[in-house]
C-alpha cells in the first residue's frame, strides 16, 4: 500500500494518529475485512422488506458487497436492516433482537417508515421512527427505497465502516462492550423503560383527553 | 422412472447456466459489449434476457423510466443573472392532497401591503413520513413540483427537506423528464399565446 | 355499476316478520335484525337461503345516532350478488351482540377484531381475545370518540399546513414527547403486563391427554414474529406432543398500521396510495378494489380503455404474485433461493411494466376514480406483449418443468392434506386455496366486476385439496390470468382513460358500498360508509389474508410441526394485509 493514498481526503485520520502508520494500514485491512461482510440479519418488517428481498435476488444481487448471506439468528449477524414500519407491538421484539446481535453491529433505517414513521406516523400503533430506540447509522428515505437506493445506501454503510478505527471503535474500548437497551413494555401505550419516571411526572400533570 | 422428475429440473438449472457463457460468447462474436453499456443493460431487462440477468449497480445502472418517481423536488426557472424564479405560487394545493400531509408552506406577505404574494416564504417537506405517491405533482396546477428520478439520497441523519434543498432547476426537470417536460412547455406557450391574443382582441 | 338494491332478492323481512326489517335509510341495503335472533335468523339465510360463505363481518361506529352498527355480508358459493345483514345496538357499553361463530366458524378472528378495534362484545364467542392491539392496551382505537396520540384535526387536509406551515414535529406536540398516550396518573412502575397469559391460557384449552389416556406435559413452541418463513411479522403460538400439533393460536397485530383509522381521516382519493400499501405484492389489484368500491358509491361509468388496462395490470399482478409463491413455498420448504430467485426474475421484469406506468415498483398508486392516472405509452404496450405472448409462457412452463415432477417435492407436498371443501366455505376461506378444495369460486365469475365477463377463461380448480394441488393451482391460474391478458391486449380499444376531470376532492354521497374483487389471495374487498362529506365515514378494508388464517388453527391441528410452514405458506399471507 502507498502511502500517497493515506493523505486522500476520504480517509479520515484523526491528527493524533496522523503518523501511525502502522494502525492506519491495520485500519484499513481490518475495515476493507469487515465492509465486504456485512451480513444482515433476516429480518423484514413490512412493504420495504420485499423490496430487499428483491434487492438480494438475481437483479441486484448484494452478494457483489458481501452481503448475501441473510442470517436468520442475531448471533451471526452484523447488519440489522430495518425494513418497514416498526410498530408498537413489534418494537419489544427488535429490541431484543438488537441486543442479541453481537458487536460490531450496525442499523441501516430502511425506508420512511423506519427513518420517521412514514405515512403511518400518525397511527397509533406506529413508532415514529427506530431511532427512538435503537441507535441508526444509515437512513434511506423512499417508499420504498427502490433495491438501487437501497444498495446506496449500504454502500453510505461502507464508507461510514470505512472511516472507523481500530483505537476509537466502540468494541475494544474497556467497560461492556455493547449497551444493552431496556425492553419496552406494552402497557395502555408503549412504555420505554428509560423514561418511566419522565412518564409518571407527566401522565400526573395531563389530564386525560388533552394532547 | 424414479428420479426423472429430479433430472429434468436440473436440466432446466444446466441451460439457464450455461446461457450465459453462451451469450457472453455470441455477444463478443457480433463484437458488442455486454456489461457495462446501455445496449447491455437494456438487454438484459428485455423479453430476450438469458442468462445473467444482474445489473451491476452502481457501475451499471438501470434504465429508469420517464415516470419513475422518488421523493418530490421544486422547480425554478433561471432567470436572468442566475436568479431563481421559483414556479410556485404557494397556491397550498400539493400541502391539500398530500395524503401523509408531510408538505408544510409559509405563504409570503407583501412587507408593505401585508397582501399574500405569490411566492412561499418556507418549503418543508419531510422526506420521513413522505410515501412518494406522486399527488403533489399530479394535482400541482404550476407545474411546480415534481417528483426526482435521484434516489442516492442515503444519509447518516433524519431528512427534513427546506425549500433550499428542494429547489431544482428547470433544465434538470427537462434532463429526466424530457416529453413531460416538452408537453408542459407547448401547453403553456399555448395558454400564453391565448391570453396575448385575448389582450389584442380586447382593444379592438 | 349496479344498484344497491340487487342484494334485496331475498325477502327476509317476510321471512321473519317483526324481527327482519329492510334497512330503507338512501344509500343502504340490506336487512336489519333483532339482536336476540341474530343466530336465528343466520342458520336460516346460510340453510334456508344457500348464503353459505359469510365473507365479511365488521363494525360501525354511529357516534352521532348513538348507534353501533355489526354488518355481515353473505354470499353464495354458487355466484350472484350477495345479502347485507345488520344488528344495531345503542352506543353504551358493554355492547353486546351475540357471536356467529357457531354458524360461520369463519366469523371468529373479525369478531375478535370488531371487539378490539370497535369494543363489541360477541356473546358465546370462546375465545374474545384482542387480536390487533396487545392485551392492556387502553381503549378501542376505531370508536369515533378515541384520538390517538398523534391527533390533529377529524379530518384532512389538516388546517396548520398552509397557509402558515411551520414545520413542526407531531412529537413536539404531544405532552410525552412521543407517539404516546397514557391513563390520567398512570405510574408506569406499577404496571404488571399481561405477557402473553391470556394467551397461553387460551392454548390450555386443549386436551391435555394423548390417545392412550394418559396426561403429558405439552410443548409451547413460538413461531415468530421473528421468524424466517413465517413471511414477515406473523406468530403462532403452538402446543405441540412429540412432533404433532395439537394447538395453536396465530398471534398478529405486529404489523397493525391502522389502515381503517387512517383512512377515516383521509380524504377519498388520499386512501388510494394507502391501499398500495396493503398487500405489498399487488397494490394493482388493491387499487382495483378500492376504486371499484368508491366508483359504487358515486355511481359513476369507468373509461372502456381504462377498463382493459385494469384488468390488464390486475393479471400481470396476478402472475408475479403467484411466481413469487411459489418460489417462497420452495423457500420455505427448504429449496432454497434457486425456484426464488427464477421467480424473482420474472417478477422483475412485471414490475419494469409498472414502474413504466405508473412510476413506482410496487406502490403503484396507479387508478383513480373513473380510469386510470395515465395512458400506456406505446413502447410499454410492446413490452406487455412482449412479457405475455413470448416470455411469461415459456418461463411458466419452465417452472413447470423445473419442479412439477421433482420427486422430492411431491413426496413432500402430496397428500400433506391442507383443507376440504366444505370446511374451506365454513371458515369463509377464498382464494386459490378454496379452488385448490374443489370449490370452482372465482369472484371474477361468481360475481363478475369489471369486465371480466368479457374474457373467456376458466376457473382453475383442484380437487384433492393437498398441499400439491395448491402448488398446482397457481401454476394454472397463471395460465389462466395470461389467457386473459392475451385477449385483453388484442381488444383493447382507443380513447380517454378516464370518465371523470382529474380532480382531488371528489363528491361521494351518503351511503354504503361494498366492493369486492378476486385478489391473487383472495376476496379482498373495501366497506366503505360516506355521510357525503369529503371523507369516508367508516373505511374498512377485509383482506383476504387475514381472514383466511382463521382456518389456520383447524388444518394444522394433527398435523406435524414440520408441515406448518408448508400449510401457512400454501395460506399466501402478506403481512400488510393481514394486519393493516
Ligand atoms: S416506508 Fe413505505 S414501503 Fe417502506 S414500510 Fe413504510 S410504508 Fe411500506
Ligand atoms: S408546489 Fe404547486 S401546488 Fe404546491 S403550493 Fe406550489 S404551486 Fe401550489
Ligand atoms: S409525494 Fe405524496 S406524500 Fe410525498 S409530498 Fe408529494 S403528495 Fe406528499
Amino acid at each position: 500500500m502507498d502511502n500517497e493514498k493515506l493523505n486522500l481526503p476520504q480517509y479520515d485520520i484523526p491528527d493524533d494518529i496522523q503518523n501511525a502508520v502502522a494502525i492506519t494500514t491495520l485500519d484499513r485491512l481490518y475495515n476493507w475485512g469487515r465492509r465486504s461482510s456485512v451480513w444482515p440479519l433476516m429480518f423484514g418488517l413490512a412493504c420495504c422488506a420485499i423490496e430487499m428481498i428483491a434487492a438480494q435476488a438475481a437483479r441486484y444481487d448484494m452478494a457483489r458487497f458481501g452481503m448475501e448471506v441473510m442470517r436468520p439468528t442475531p448471533r451471526q449477524a452484523d447488519l440489522m436492516l430495518v425494513s418497514g414500519t416498526v410498530t408498537k407491538k413489534m418494537v419489544p421484539a427488535i429490541v431484543r433482537l438488537y441486543n442479541q446481535m453481537p458487536e460490531p453491529k450496525y442499523v441501516v433505517a430502511m425506508g420512511a417508515c423506519a427513518s420517521g414513521g412514514g405515512p403511518f406516523k400518525e397511527g397509533y400503533n406506529v413508532v415514529a421512527g427506530i431511532d427512538k430506540f435503537i441507535p441508526v447509522d444509515v437512513y434511506i428515505p423512499g417508499c420504498p427505497p427502490t433495491p438501487q437506493a437501497l444498495i446506496a445506501g449500504l454502500i453510505k454503510l461502507q464508507e461510514k465502516i470505512d472511516k472507523e478505527s481500530l483505537k476509537k471503535v466502540r468494541w475494544y474500548r474497556k467497560g461492556p462492550d455493547a449497551v444493552e437497551i431496556p425492553v419496552p413494555i406494552l402497557g395502555p401505550d408503549l412504555i420505554d423503560p428509560r423514561r418511566s419516571a419522565e412518564i409518571k411526572q407527566i401522565a400526573a400533570a395531563v389530564k386525560e383527553g388533552a394532547s | 422412472m424414479y428420479g426423472k422428475g429430479i433430472l429434468k429440473g436440473l436440466g432446466v438449472t444446466w441451460k439457464r447456466f450455461w446461457n450465459t457463457y453462451l451469450e457472453d460468447i455470441s455477444w463478443l462474436l457480433s463484437g458488442k459489449k455486454r456489461y457495462f453499456t446501455e445496449e447491455g443493460v437494456k438487454h438484459r431487462a428485455s423479453k430476450h434476457a438469458r442468462g445473467i440477468f444482474t445489473v451491476q449497480y452502481p457501475e451499471e445502472r438501470l434504465i429508469l423510466p420517464e415516470e419513475f418517481r422518488y421523493v418530490p423536488f421544486l422547480v425554478y426557472d433561471e432567470g436572468e443573472g442566475g436568479k431563481k424564479e421559483v414556479r410556485c405560487t404557494s397556491c397550498g394545493i400539493c400541502a391539500k392532497v398530500c395524503p401523509p400531509q408531510c408538505i408544510w408552506i409559509v405563504r409570503s406577505n407583501d412587507p408593505n401591503t401585508g397582501r399574500p404574494i405569490p411566492e412561499p416564504t418556507e418549503f418543508y417537506i419531510d422526506m420521513d413520513i413522505c410515501m412518494n405517491c406522486g399527488f403533489c405533482a399530479e394535482y400541482c396546477p404550476f407545474d411546480a413540483i415534481k417528483m426526482d428520478h435521484d434516489f442516492e439520497i442515503a444519509s447518516y441523519g433524519r431528512n427534513v427537506y427546506n425549500l433550499e434543498k428542494l429547489l431544482k432547476p428547470a433544465s434538470y426537470y427537462a434532463s429526466i423528464r424530457p416529453q413531460n417536460y416538452a408537453r408542459e412547455e407547448e401547453a403553456r406557450k399555448a395558454k400564453e399565446a391565448a391570453k396575448a391574443a385575448k389582450t389584442a382582441a380586447k382593444p379592438a | 355499476m349496479t344498484a344497491p338494491a340487487s342484494t334485496q332478492t331475498v325477502d327476509l323481512a317476510a321471512r321473519f316478520p317483526g324481527i327482519v326489517t329492510a334497512d330503507t335509510r338512501p344509500g343502504y341495503s340490506g336487512f336489519i335484525v333483532e339482536k336476540d335472533k341474530l343466530v336465528e335468523v343466520a342458520t336460516a339465510i346460510r340453510d334456508e337461503f344457500g348464503y353459505d360463505l359469510l365473507t365479511a363481518v365488521t363494525a360501525v361506529d354511529y357516534l352521532p345516532e348513538g348507534k353501533m352498527e355489526v354488518v355481515y355480508h353473505a354470499y353464495k358459493t354458487t355466484g350472484g350478488p350477495g345479502l347485507v345483514f345488520r344488528v344495531q345496538v345503542p352506543r353504551v357499553d358493554p355492547i353486546e351482540v351475540p357471536s356467529l361463530i357457531n354458524v360461520y366458524p369463519g366469523a371468529d378472528l373479525q369478531e375478535r377484531e370488531a371487539w378490539d378495534l370497535m369494543g363489541i362484545r360477541f356473546t358465546g364467542h370462546p375465545d374474545l381475545r384482542r387480536i390487533l392491539m396487545w392485551e392492556g392496551f387502553d381503549g378501542h382505537p376505531l370508536r369515533k370518540d378515541w384520538k390517538e396520540p398523534f391527533y390533529e384535526e377529524d379530518a384532512k387536509p389538516f388546517k396548520s399546513r398552509w397557509p402558515e406551515g411551520r414545520h413542526v414535529m407531531a412529537e413536539d406536540r404531544n405532552p410525552y414527547k412521543d407517539n404516546l398516550k397514557f391513563p390520567e396518573n398512570f405510574d408506569p412502575e406499577k404496571w404488571i403486563p399481561d405477557n402473553d397469559n391470556m394467551l397461553y391460557q387460551s392454548l390450555k384449552r386443549y386436551t391435555m391427554k394423548n390417545e392412550d389416556g394418559l396426561e403429558t406435559d405439552h410443548i409451547v413452541v413460538n413461531m415468530g414474529p421473528q421468524h424466517p418463513s413465517t413471511h414477515g411479522v406473523f406468530r403462532a403460538a403452538i402446543t405441540l406432543e412429540g412432533e404433532t400439533i395439537v394447538g395453536l393460536k396465530p398471534v398478529v397485530g405486529y404489523l397493525h398500521r391502522n389502515h381503517d383509522k387512517i383512512g377515516e381521516r383521509n380524504t377519498f382519493l388520499q386512501n388510494m396510495p394507502y391501499t398500495d400499501r396493503l398487500d405489498y405484492f399487488n397494490s394493482m389489484s388493491n387499487n382495483l378494489a378500492y376504486a371499484i368500491t368508491v366508483e359504487k358509491l358515486m355511481n359513476i361509468p369507468v373509461a372502456e380503455r381504462a377498463e382493459y388496462i385494469r384488468v390488464i395490470m390486475a393479471e400481470l399482478s396476478r402472475i408475479q404474485n403467484h411466481l413469487v409463491f411459489i418460489g417462497m413455498l420452495l423457500n420455505d420448504l427448504g429449496a432454497m433461493y434457486t425456484p426464488a430467485l427464477y421467480a424473482f426474475e420474472e417478477r422483475e421484469l412485471i414490475l419494469d411494466v409498472f414502474e413504466a406506468v405508473s412510476g413506482a415498483r410496487m406502490m403503484c398508486n396507479y387508478l383513480r376514480f373513473g380510469g386510470v392516472v395515465r395512458d400506456i405509452p406505446p413502447y410499454v404496450m410492446q413490452k406487455i406483449k412482449d412479457l405475455v405472448f413470448d416470455r411469461l409462457p415459456a418461463k411458466t412452463d419452465e417452472m413447470d418443468r423445473l419442479l412439477t415432477e421433482n420427486e422430492v417435492l411431491v413426496a413432500r407436498l402430496k397428500g400433506v392434506p391442507v383443507i376440504d371443501g366444505e370446511t374451506a366455505i365454513k371458515y369463509s376461506v377464498t382464494g386459490p386455496v378454496l379452488r385448490a378444495a374443489g370449490v370452482p369460486y372465482d369472484i371474477r365469475r361468481a360475481d363478475p366486476y369489471s369486465i371480466y365477463d368479457r374474457f373467456d377463461f376458466d376457473v382453475a380448480v383442484r380437487y384433492n385439496g393437498d398441499l400439491y394441488d395448491n402448488y398446482l393451482i397457481r401454476l394454472d391460474e397463471i395460465r389462466q390470468s395470461l389467457r386473459i391478458l392475451q385477449q385483453a391486449v388484442k381488444q383493447i380499444p382507443d380513447g380517454p382513460i378516464n370518465s371523470q376531470k382529474p380532480q382531488y376532492q371528489v363528491r361521494v354521497p351518503a351511503g354504503e358500498a361494498y366492493g369486492r374483487i378476486e385478489s391473487p389471495k383472495g376476496e379482498l374487498a373495501f366497506y366503505v360508509v360516506s355521510n357525503g362529506k369529503p371523507n369516508p365515514w367508516r373505511y374498512h378494508v377485509r383482506p383476504a389474508s387475514f381472514v383466511n388464517i382463521t382456518c389456520l388453527e383447524k388444518i394444522c391441528l394433527g398435523a406435524k410441526i414440520a408441515d406448518f410452514v408448508a400449510l401457512l405458506g400454501v395460506l399466501d399471507i402478506v403481512m400488510g394485509e393481514l394486519d393493516r
